[in-house]
Order: C-alpha cells, then structure tokens, then sequence
C-alpha cells in the first residue's frame, strides 16, 4: 500500500463543502443572502455557467423564456444590440442577434454531481438514497427538534455521534440491521476516511463522493453545518457536526450494503471501468452560455436603460425645501419607495429619508418575559449591548390547536370530544370572516406600545448574559452622529423627525421572518426606533452632538414609529407630549400617514390578482389588511418581489420618478461626504443586504425546484427549524414560489450619487466590497450631483453611459393601478 | 324523501362530470362553481335532515336498479340512509365545503387548480357514494373512488420523485383493503344467496339464521371486512402509509387524511355491525386491532418533530380507540368520536404551518432546558429502545415489505423466463389447449375437472406475478396483464352456468383498454424508445393528454368501478363456488396485484421527475 501520497484532506474537504452548502439558518432567523455564495469569487457569468453544469441548477432564465421575454418586448431590441455591440463588436451584431433570436440550441440543465454516486444504482442495484434517507431525516431532525415532539429526544447535551453511541449501548434494538457498522460506530476512531475506503475505495474519489453524498440532501446538511457554526440559531441548542453527519451517513451506507450483500462486496471505485469527470474539473462556456449571458444582459439594460433615463430627465434642484413641515426617517427597504413618495405628495414640504432600518443602533433586545434575548441589527454584527423591555401589557393568547395533550392519547380522547367540535367552528369563522387570532404574527406584539426600554446604561459593569444593558450617553452620541451624517440630514431640522421601522404580520406563513426588516436580522424595527429616537432626543446627546457640528434645536423632537408593511398600518411610540402645539402637529401628520398608507395598500393591491383593485380605497385598504389575517393566503404581501435597483443619493434625486416599488432607497449627501467616508459605510452594508436579497431572489425564481423552496403549499414544518414537503423530505431552503413568482430575475443595479473617482476610491477599499462590483454580483453606476453624467463601472473603470429611455410624463399615476397588473415603466410624475 | 336521496347522491357526480369541460385558465369560474355546486349540496342534506326529523327519524332503503341480473345473481345498486349515514354526510359535506372554499384563494396561480377542484370533486362522489351504500357491492364503488382520487392527489406534484413514490404507497395498502372487501362480498354472496343489503342484516333473526350453521363463513366475512377495514383507517400493520400521505397541498392531505377518507374503515365498520357483532371472536379481534394501534400509534406520535406526521400518528391513535369503542358496542359514542375527530384533525392541519411562529414564541417565554416526560422514568434501556422503536414506526414498514412485497417480487422473478420472445409461444398455445379441454370436457375426469379452474386461475395469477416483477419491457407487462383475464375467464368457465354473454360482457372491455393501452405504449415507444420501469420517467411533462388515456386503460384493465371490466369481475366472483376458497383467493390476489402493476405501470412512465433537463427539475430527495 501506498502511504506516501494522501490526495484526501478530510479537513479541507469538509471546509470545501461547508463553504458549498446553502447557508440558511434556522426558520426564525430567515436572512436573506447570495444562494450561490461559493461562487462568488468568480465573475457571475462564469460562476453561473459553472454553478449549472457542476451541481445541475438552472442558474438563469431558459432560452425560450428570454426569446418570450423579446417578443413581448420585455427586452429591447436598442438594449440587445447594445449589449452584443458592447461585447462583440459592432460587426458581429447580425451574426450574434441571429444566434440569440433564432438559432435552434438545446436548453441543459443536468449537473455532474451525483454522477458518481449513482453507479449504485447502475451496477450494484442498491438504491442506497431509499434506503438510508427516511430514516436518516427523520433522527437528524428529531435530534434537531425545538419543540414540536412531545417525547423530547432523551440524550440532548452530548453531540450527535455521542449520542448515537449512547444509544446504541443502551437499547434492545439498533440503528442498524448488521454488524460491522455497529463494530465501527463504537470503535471510537471510527473516521471518515476508513468508511469511504470500504465504500469507495479509491481516494481520489473522496472528495467527489462525499459532495454526491452530501449534496443529495442539500437541506438537511446545510442546517447541520450552519448549526454547527452558528449554535445560537436553535435557542434549545444542539451540538452537531456535518463530520457526524457524515460519519453516520457513510455507516448507514455499509449497514445497507452489507444487508444486501453481506460483508462481500467490492467498494465503488473498482467496479467502475468509464472514467468519471472530476467535479469541480473544467466547465466549457458553450456557445449555448454565451448566448445566455447575452439575453440576461439584455434584460437587465433593458430595464436599467428606463431608470437611468429617468433619473436624467428628473428635474432636481427645484424640490429642495428649506423648512420642512416633518422629516421621517424609513427603512432602505423597497416596500417603504411607494409609501414615502405618498406622504411626500400629500405633504410637499414633509421630507423623507432612507437608512437601513436599525437606525445605526445594534443591540440585542430581550422583550419582557422572554428567556432568550435576539439580535436585531444586520445578521454579521456582534453588538456588546442588551436593551430590555420593561412593563409589558401584552398577552400571548393560547390556541389548543398546538397543543401537546390533543395528540395524546388519553388526553386526545376527551378533546375530540369536546372542543374537537369547536374547532369546525373556529374553521367555519375562519374561513368567512378571518380574524387575529394566537396563531397570527403581529409585528405590534414584537414590543408593546406602552412599554419601557431600558436604553440608558447607568453603569458600564451592568451586565446580562455579557451584554451592557444600554448605551452610555457618548455611545448614544455616536450613533446619532453617525446616522445623521450618513443620510445627510444634519441642518434644517423640523419640528417632528420620525424614525419609522418596518414589520410584517401574517399567519399560517412558515418563512414570516423572511417578511420582517432584513436590518434587523429579521424582526421587526420598533424597538430600533424608539432607541434611536430617544437617543436624539437626550439632552446631554444633544450637547455633544453640538460639539460635534451638528445643532439640533430644542424645539425639534424625535419619534419612534412602526409601519406595518402587510396591513399598511402605522403605530407611534412615546407620542404623548406636555407641549399641546406638538400634539396638533403630530395628529395632523398622522392623517398624513394614513392617508398615504390607503394610497400605498391601492398600489400593492394591483398586484395581488385576486383583489379587486376598482373597488375605493378603504374598502381595498380593508382587503389587503384581510390578508394578513386569513390562513388560507399564501400571499399576505409579496415582500421584496420586483427589487432590482438601489439608489445611494438625495432624495431631490428621485423624487419625481415613479420607480415601482422596485428601488432601495438610502439618503446620502455627497456635498457633506467628499472623502466618501460615509459612503463606504452605507455601501459595506448595502452591498451585502440588498445584494443578497436581489440574489437570492434571482436565483429562487430561476430555480425555484433546487435553489428555490418550491410551492409552498405542500409544506410540513420540521422540527421548527424548516420546511420540507411530506414527512420523507429533505429541507427545502431558498424562498418559495409564492414570494418569487412576479419577480423579474434582475441583478441588482446599483446608483451612486457622487463623482466616480470618489465611487471608485470607495469601493476599493476592502476586497469584500469590491469583489461584488469587479465581479458583476451587481452593477454598479454613478450619477454625477451637477452634470448629471452617468457613468458605468466595467472592467474596473468607469466609462460614460448615455441613456435611450425618455420617460413619459404622467399627472395620475395611480388611475393606472385599477388596470395595470404587472410592472409598469419608470414614469415622471407631474405635480 | 326518497327523490331527494337520490338527487343528493347524483348531484356530486354531475358537478365532476360538468366540472371536467371547465376551461382550465379560469380559476374564478372553476373554484366558483364548486363552491356553489358544494354549497348546494351542503344545503339540501341540511335541509334532508330537517325533513328526515319531522318524519322522525326513519331508516330508508332505496333500491335503484340492477346492473346486470341472471337466474342466480342479481348485481344492483342499493342506497340506504340512517343516522349513520346522517352523520357522515353531514361531517363529509360541511368539511369538503370549508376546505374547498379555503382552497379558492390557496390554490391561485398553482399549476393543476383545475386538476385539484375536479379530482376534490371525483372524491366527494365517491364518498357519498360510499356513505349511502345501501350494500357492499355499492359501498365497494365509493371505495375504489376514494383510493384512486387518493393516489391522483398524494401525487397532485407528480413532476417529484416523493409524492409519486408515496402515492403509489397508500395505492397499494388500499389495494390490499380491497382483497377484504372483494372476498367479504363472495362469501357473503355465498351465506345468504343473495345480494344482501344492509337493511337486511339489520334483522337478528336472519343474520342469526344463517351464521348459526356456517359459523366459520361468517368469521371469514367479518375478518376479510376488518382487513378492509384496517388498511382504509391505518390501523395495525398498515398506520404508516397515512403520515406518508401527507405529500399533497395542505388542503388535500386535511380532508382527506385528517378527516374523510381515513374514516372510512370505522364506516365500514359500522355498517356491517349487526353482522359481527354477535361473533365475540370477531369482536375481540376488532378490539384488539384497535387497542393495539391506539398504544403503538400514540407511542409514534409522541416522538414525531414534523408537525403533520404528528397530526396523523394522533389520528391513527384515536381510530384506534373508535374500533375499541366499537367493539365493545358503543356504537354512537365512536360515531360522535368520529366527528370531533375529523374536525380537530382537519384544523390542526390547516393551521399547521403557524407552528412555526407560535411554538417558536411559546419556547422564547416559557422555556424550559429539559422537560420531563412519562418515558424518563423507565430505565435508561427501555427508554432508547422505546424512543429507536417508536421512531422506526415499529417496523410496519419492513413487516409489510417482508411478508407480502418481497415475497411477489421473488416470485415474479422466478417467472423470468417469459420473456418478449417467448410469451406468445408459452401463453397462447397453453391456452388454447386449456380452451379445447373446456370444450370437450367430457373426455377428461371429473376429479381433474374440479381442480381445473384452480389450475388456470393460478396460471393467471402467476402471470400477474410476472407483470409484477417486470422492469424492463413495457409491452411484456402489459401483455400478461391483459392475459390474465382471459386465463380468469377460462377458469370460471369450468363452473356451470357462466353463459357466452357473460364472457363477452367482460372480455369486451378488457379488449378494449387493452388495446387502448397497447396503442398509447406503442406511440410512446415510438416518440421515448428508452420508456421502462425501470426508474420514473416524467413524461407526462410532454405527454399530457397521452397520460391521461393510458391512466384510464389501467383503470378498464384494473376493473376499476363504470367500467364494463367491474360488473365482470363481479360476475366472475359470483360463479366461484362456496367450497373453491383457493380460487377466490386466486382471483382476489390477482386482482390486486395486477391493480398495483398497473398503477405502477403509469407512475413509472409518466409521473415522477422528468427524464429531461430543459427545464427545472426538482432534487429527488425533496
């Protein structure tokens, strides 16, 4: 035997395909991210081609669907030939656009990957998948369970291949049906190498192996790895490995084999006489590819070509206002777009702003009650501080329906009985008029109205569970600066400044954190904005925030607020004050809010094909709050659906347009920022926040059946970790069909107002960011604040880009509602 | 009274059929008219049993027509309403209303909307049909409804490997339901000499009349109907089909696995009651079954993590407890034990996926490292085996697998031998021989005659086997399978009195889906020359229209209920003598077997994920 040379690194191959997995953690912590993150060290084109033909997704629109797309005029013929001129040069147009429009290629989606492992099938007849699967579920996620199993699993605070070999030990029964793989399991050097060499045989197959093994149940065994790195997602935590996994999988393997053939069998690699691809070996750019990448180009100028021709045509120095009536502070989010143009249009002097919506404050928050505290501020941030609810009124409700004792048996018996009656009723009720009930998802319960908040540290050593309960007064100090200055909101204060976070609301929907403020690591902003509003509104942060050029009169004030962004439902926090004229103004903007909020549930109706958007606004209005309450909508809103733009300048920048509820929105003032050091901080979260959402949804709704979670309809909750469909399945992360069905498949574009030598300085500064720009994850555009010169990064440089698209000119966009259903241009809205 | 019976009966079915020709693009138009059609529905059986009380509560027998008469058989359809059946209509109709009127807006913009609203509607056909059964024969119609809208909606996402697989699952548990079934009817056929209805057996003095002197025959029924029973309702072996059904849209797995189909067997139960329930052995045996699966089902239920296996081990449980209660004579109380269940079940399962979000904030307020449970008092051994044991679902699986499917298997594997080349040479000239001693039967000896049908019929069944077992070739299976019946036929016909109309009544539609299916395989080989059984292949992604006749060959073929090939079936068994137990068990067998080779046969080459990647093609394991 040859000891000399190992080509398999367990180490490695395991970090190999830890960073291949897919990343999503457990249910209630939903973030959004890049489904194809491994990739992301290699320009998009490239990794999707290799993404397709190494694991077999579809990784972009099909041939038929872009040349449907063309004849529908969803592409532009001017964008198609820019787009091939750009890349093939002018000569080539005719031969390209003839390849692209009607030469006949076969659309392929199969992978390599499983192509080794399924020589089980092809020679040994063993369905090993059949075999093992079921069982190899059911015990991962019964192990894994927070809550739903009655019996809880009996050995819970060892790991899992200690587990296993406790019980092993200790039963009448076994994991398996033969010996050798209980010999193995309780040899306590059982490692994964001596496995495979039974089973495969030959090491350069390892690692090829294990992918095909691993990646048959992407599910489970990304859970199993982000558990592993990330504990704290299951609050009743569980120590797991994928090395375990893995380990016990490659048992279960031999146990299936050995069940069927005894002890001898040949491993894989001998019997295997064709020559196998190596995984991750080259991948060939067809012809076929090309012509992909081309039309995926040409959808997205075709579309980037509308918005960067209207932002030319708006007209921006005449909207700035000197003394605003009200100035609010929104999420960057794409829901609040169409919220802020109605309140700035009922109210022309109101002035609106648009940051990530923690506000620049992170912190964990432990509501009143609660045994755990949860992290609300973007998912990579670590904060060192606590901030607790104090008095609560809320009540949690009870609802038998999940309880234990009505799967008992005894205790089963009585309640079919009894309320097993009710429960027609409660159907019944349900079905003609839903109602809120225990089960419903508020995002006003995240925090109660008239509770405390424990924002101020009295003392640095005052400590919970590590964390400083509060901010000392010049931590406080520095979070305001910081937000201020980022959105360049730092003279002109009006009276009443509100900071409004947004949540969502649904029942019966698994995936509802999905719905929540992405900012704030899915949970609703209302504890962010009370924080940041009692911040601003501290006396001694005010002195220091003087200090530091920022002079915020006395007579001005901070408010907290909360927008429901399913029901288009506001709450205020802290709105009482001792000063009757504030009062005034403040119920006045109120009227604002809901005014707008009517006009803004109109506008979401539109999309929903199922209401009738003829019908007045309140009674719309009620409809979409309807939504929220019915357990039979799998659509309460369609959340991010649409996104494809983010725009990083003033507001007088968009402030005319109508965008779609399509654009992230974040208020920047180059003017105060020349270095663009703000800009990096806005930019580093941007990138990865709205970069990962546009890309999970590109590739959700590209591949809804692999990278996506498929219909929701059939979904079983697991565990309360995920969902799979039936009770046999492996866990289906990415984003359903119901939340991606409408979604344009469309890399995000990116906007900057500034000059493009400061952009491109500022962009450079860590690889990290830059590699989502150098590697076209998005694209990236500059807006000069003057000239109004737009300037496109490609290929590490900036180079002028000039616009075809004229937008139209409308006076009433929203009589455009009652019959446009589907995306509509960016339109220039006369005043 | 009895012209609305008879209307709340056809009623159903008139929607399925008009429900059919509904273009497939307007979902408004479809969900409409089935929740107006349910309404309706929903609404005249209310008013019935405001009528029915007035009268005061009278049992009603309606007899409609005969089917098909001879001198000594007499297959008619029979109806029959108490409060039995007042019950479960009343239960069936109020939940099919609620859940379809939940699925108008569930179901928007989700391929097979339409699929979904005709098929829900093939189902509550087949369950009224089921719950008015004034007779087996009837009941047995509602029944084989009920399993093929089951398998047709477990596989409602038929473009994924799971849902396919498991459809094919409770298919074939339902298949052995039917043996009981179809073997209760034969015997029963033989006890009273007559199509018994249900009304009939409701007289002590008969029922007491006939078991006295063939006590055995009437245990025989009695279990074969428990058999039936069983398998419909998940109880012992057979409880893990049910929590694997739950593959298609939540509405569907909440009605039918929650609540209606899976109470059927108590049903049947009920029904025959008066029949069994003067043979203690046949009372304890059912008491038996039931206490025995309540134990193990509740003990699987409590180890579940997913929330809708959950849901459906409780349920096992509690059906568990109606047979006890049954049993024991408490017939009312199961019947309103039966309701509350079905309603709670159905409920949990709508609401199912807000646990997420609501035992999610109850483990954020009210957690508790480690709770106690019955089970950590046991010793530590008994505790792991019992935990391993409830989580391996007991095995039920394997014991199935091991004492029935393998056992198939390995016989059609012997049978290998009859291959494309062969099977005309081997087939065709045994049966002209076996045809040309049927007609000059008077040169053989009677001994020889006696056995003779056996032998034929045996033949028959060991082609099934061989269908059975088959992978490869298509046109081998479906060859055998159709063979069958002609080897069935020749078999019966050694007994008296099957006349040539007989035999042309039920070869004629064996013939014709035969042919049908030949036909749709043969164009298939043509357009897809790699079709086998090998592996599902999806082709109903192309095929659309193609699936849908071949699925109804195998239905003709199957003898499925209104086909021509079902009376046969019937007639059939009804020429089988009282003392030739082997062939009826013959016959049984390989009418199940050949069902499930045939249900096989169209999941194989049209369902599952697509061969062909031009498209998104789900994981298998998802």
């Amino acid at each position: 035997m040859n000891h000399s040379v190992h080509i398999f690194k367990e180490e490695n191959v395991i970090h190999h395909l830890k960073h291949y997995l897919p990343a999503q953690a457990a249910l209630k912590d939903f973030i959004h991210h890049n489904t194809l993150h491994a990739f992301q060290d290699r320009k998009f084109f490239d990794a999707i081609t290799q993404a397709s033909q190494i694991f077999g997704y579809k990784t972009s629109l099909s041939l038929v669907e872009y040349r449907a797309l063309f004849i529908q005029k969803k592409i532009s013929d001017e964008a198609l030939n820019k787009v091939i001129i750009a890349k093939k040069g002018h000569s080539n147009l005719e031969i390209w656009k003839n390849k692209m429009i009607s030469e006949s290629y076969s659309d392929n989606f199969g992978g390599r990957r499983s192509h080794l492992r399924n020589y089980w099938k092809d020679l040994y007849s063993i369905d090993l998948d059949l075999a093992i699967q079921p069982f190899l579920f059911r015990f991962l996620c019964s192990y894994l369970d927070q809550g739903i199993a009655i019996w809880g699993f009996p050995v819970w605070n060892k790991g899992f291949l200690t587990t296993i070999r406790e019980m092993e030990r200790n039963t009448y029964t076994s994991f398996f049906k033969t010996s050798r793989a209980k010999q193995f399991l309780m040899d306590r050097k059982c490692e994964i190498s001596d496995l495979l060499k039974i089973l495969v045989g030959d090491e350069k197959f390892y690692e090829h192996y294990l992918f095909d093994q691993q990646f048959a149940h992407p599910g489970w065994s990304g859970i199993v790895s982000v558990i592993e790195d990330m504990p704290q997602t299951l609050l009743d935590t569980r120590r797991i490995s994928l090395q375990d996994l893995i380990i016990f999988e490659l048992l279960l393997e031999i146990d299936a084999l050995d069940d069927k053939f005894g002890e001898n069998w040949l491993p894989l690699a001998m019997r295997i006489t064709e020559k196998v691809q190596p995984l991750f070996g080259k991948v060939e750019v067809s012809e076929y590819h090309e012509v992909l990448h081309l039309w995926q180009d040409a959808f997205e100028w075709s579309f980037y070509d509308q918005v960067l021709g209207g932002l030319q045509a708006s007209k921006t120095k005449e909207k700035i206002i000197k003394s605003p009536s009200f100035q609010a502070l929104f999420c960057i989010d794409d829901r609040e777009c169409s919220l802020r143009r109605y309140v700035e249009e009922i109210d022309p002097s109101a002035l609106t702003f648009g940051t990530p919506g923690f506000f620049g404050v992170a912190f964990y928050y432990k509501p009143m009650n609660g045994k755990f505290s949860m992290k609300v501020c973007p998912a990579p941030m670590n904060p060192p501080y606590l901030i607790k609810e104090e008095v609560d009124n809320k009540k949690h409700k009870k609802d038998f329906h999940f309880a234990d004792y009505t799967h008992s048996l005894f205790f089963g018996w009585l309640i079919t009985h009894t309320i097993g009656f009710w429960s027609a009723i409660r159907l019944f009720i349900n079905i003609f008029t839903p109602r809120l009930g225990p089960a419903t998802t508020l995002s006003f319960r995240h925090m109660d109205k008239f509770s405390k908040l424990t924002i101020e540290n009295q003392n640095t050593d005052n400590k919970e569970d590590g964390l400083q309960i509060g901010f000392t007064i010049p931590e406080m100090a520095d979070r305001v600066e910081g937000l201020l200055k980022s959105i360049g909101l730092v003279k002109d204060f009006a009276p009443i400044i509100y900071a409004v976070g947004h949540g969502a609301s649904s029942v019966n929907n698994t995936h509802y954190a999905g719905y929540d403020c992405g900012a704030c690591s899915g949970r609703p902003g209302s504890v962010n904005a009370r924080v940041i509003s009692y911040m601003a509104n501290h006396p001694e942060v005010r002195n220091l925030l003087k200090e530091r050029g920022v002079n915020i009169p006395s007579s001005t004030i901070f408010l907290g607020a909360l927008h429901d962004t399913t029901r288009d439902e506001i709450e205020f926090f802290d709105d009482t004050f001792p000063d009757l004229t504030k009062t005034e103004v403040h119920k006045h903007n109120k009227q604002i809010f809901h005014q707008a909020l009517e006009r803004n549930a109109r506008e979401r109706a539109r999309r929903f094909v199922t209401t009738n958007t003829k019908s007045d606004l309140k009674k719309l209005h009620e409809a979409v709050k309807m939504r929220s309450v019915s357990l039979f909508e799998p659509r309460p809103e369609l959340n991010h659906a649409t996104n494809a733009l983010c725009i990083i300048g003033r507001r007088e920048l968009t402030k005319d347009l109508f965008l779609d509820r399509r654009a992230f929105m974040n208020s920047y003032d180059y003017s105060i920022d020349p270095e663009g050091n703000y800009l990096f901080n806005i930019l580093s979260a941007a990138a990865p926040v709205c970069g990962g959402i546009n890309l999970e949804y590109y590739f959700s709704r590209v591949d809804n059946l692999k990278l996506g979670a498929g219909t929701k309809l059939p979904h079983n909750v697991m565990g309360l970790i995920g969902v799979a469909n039936g009770i046999d399945g492996d866990l289906r992360p990415g984003l359903p069909n119901q939340m991606v069905e409408v979604h344009d498949p469309l890399r995000l574009l990116m906007i900057v107002e500034h000059s493009d030598t400061v952009v491109l300085k500022t962009i450079q500064r860590t690889p990290q960011l830059y590699e989502w720009f150098i590697n076209e994850w998005i694209h990236l555009v500059v807006i000069h604040p003057e000239t109004k010169q737009i300037t496109r990064f490609n290929e590490g440089k900036f180079s002028d880009y000039n616009p075809d698209f004229v937008p139209q000119t409308v006076s009433d966009v929203e009589s455009l509602f009652k019959t446009e259903r589907g995306n509509l241009p960016v339109l220039l809205i006369k005043e | 009274m009895e012209k609305i019976l008879e209307l709340l009966i056809v009623w159903p079915f008139i929607a399925f059929l008009v429900s059919l020709f509904l273009p497939k693009e307007n979902e408004k138009l479809i969900s409409g008219f089935t929740f107006g059609m349910i309404g309706i529905h929903f609404f005249m059986i209310l008013g019935l049993l405001i009528f029915w009380g007035t009268q005061g509560f009278p049992a009603v027998n309606l007899k409609e027509f005969s089917v098909y008469q001879s001198q000594d058989m007499n297959f008619f359809i029979d109806f029959y309403f108490d409060y039995v059946t007042a019950v479960y209509c009343l239960v069936g109709a109020m939940l099919t209303f609620l859940v379809t009127t939940y699925s108008r807006i569930y179901f928007h913009r989700e391929q097979g909307y339409k699929r979904f609203y005709y098929t829900i509607l093939f189902f509550y056909s087949g369950y009224m049909m089921a719950v008015f059964a004034g007779n087996l024969e009837t009941l047995f119609i509602g029944w084989e409804i009920l399993g093929l809208t089951s398998f047709l909606l477990v596989a409602f996402y038929r473009e994924r490997y799971l849902p396919v697989k498991n459809a094919f699952k409770v298919f074939s548990i339902y298949r052995i339901g039917d043996v009981g079934i179809i073997l209760a009817m034969w015997a029963s056929h033989h006890l009273w000499h007559e199509n018994i209805t249900f009304e009939k057996i409701q007289n002590y003095e008969l029922v007491h009349h006939h078991l006295e002197s063939h006590s055995m025959f009437g245990l025989f029924i009695s279990v074969m109907i428990l058999l039936a029973a069983c398998a419909k309702s998940a109880q012992f072996p057979f409880s893990s089909w049910l929590p694997r059904a739950m593959e298609g849209p939540t509405p569907s797995s909440a009605i039918f696995y929650g609540s209606l189909s899976v109470h059927l067997g108590l049903f049947l139960l009920i029904r025959t009651m008066p029949f069994w329930e003067h043979q203690l052995i046949a009372r304890i045996l059912i008491g038996a079954v039931g206490i025995f699966t309540a134990a193990i089902g509740a003990s699987i239920g409590r180890v579940q993590s997913s929330v809708k296996s959950q849901i459906a081990y409780a349920s096992v449980a509690q059906i568990g407890l109606m047979f006890f209660e049954l049993s024991l004579g408490f017939e009312t109380f199961a019947l309103f034990h039966f309701a509350g269940n079905a309603f709670l079940r159905t409920y949990q399962l709508l609401v199912s996926p807000s646990a997420v979000s609501y035992l999610i904030r109850e483990q954020f307020y009210h957690f508790e490292p480690k709770h106690e449970s019955i089970e950590t008092h046991f010793s530590k051994k008994l505790e792991y085996s019992l935990f391993l044991l409830s989580l391996k679902e007991f095995n039920m699986d394997e014991l199935l697998d091991r004492l029935l499917w393998k056992p198939f298997k390995n016989l059609g594997n012997l049978l290998r031998f009859i291959n494309i080349r062969n099977i005309y040479y081997i087939t065709i000239p045994t049966f002209i021989f076996g045809i040309l001693l049927q007609v000059t039967r008077y040169n053989i000896p009677v001994l020889l005659v006696e056995i003779l049908p056996e032998i034929f019929a045996l033949i028959g069944l060991f082609l099934v086997f061989r269908a059975y077992a088959g992978r490869r070739n298509v046109f081998v299976v479906w060859t055998l399978l159709v063979m069958n019946h002609f080897w069935v036929v020749l078999a019966i016909s050694f007994n008296d009195a099957l006349s040539v109309y007989e035999i042309i009544f039920h070869l004629a539609g064996v013939i014709v889906a035969g042919i049908l299916g030949y036909i749709i395989l043969w164009k298939m080989y043509k357009a897809e020359p790699d079709i086998d059984l090998n592996k599902f292949q999806g082709h109903v992604y192309e095929y659309p229209k193609m699936a849908a006749l071949f699925l109804i060959a195998c239905l003709g073929l199957a003898g499925f209920p209104i086909t021509s090939t079902f009376v046969g079936e019937d007639i059939l068994f009804s020429h089988v003598e009282y003392d030739q137990v082997f062939l009826a068990f013959y016959l049984a067998l390989g009418f199940v077997i050949s069902g499930i080779a045939l249900i096989r046969m169209y999941a194989r080459i049209f369902l599952g994920p697509h061969l062909k990647r031009y498209h998104e093609v789900a994981q298998r394991s998802s």
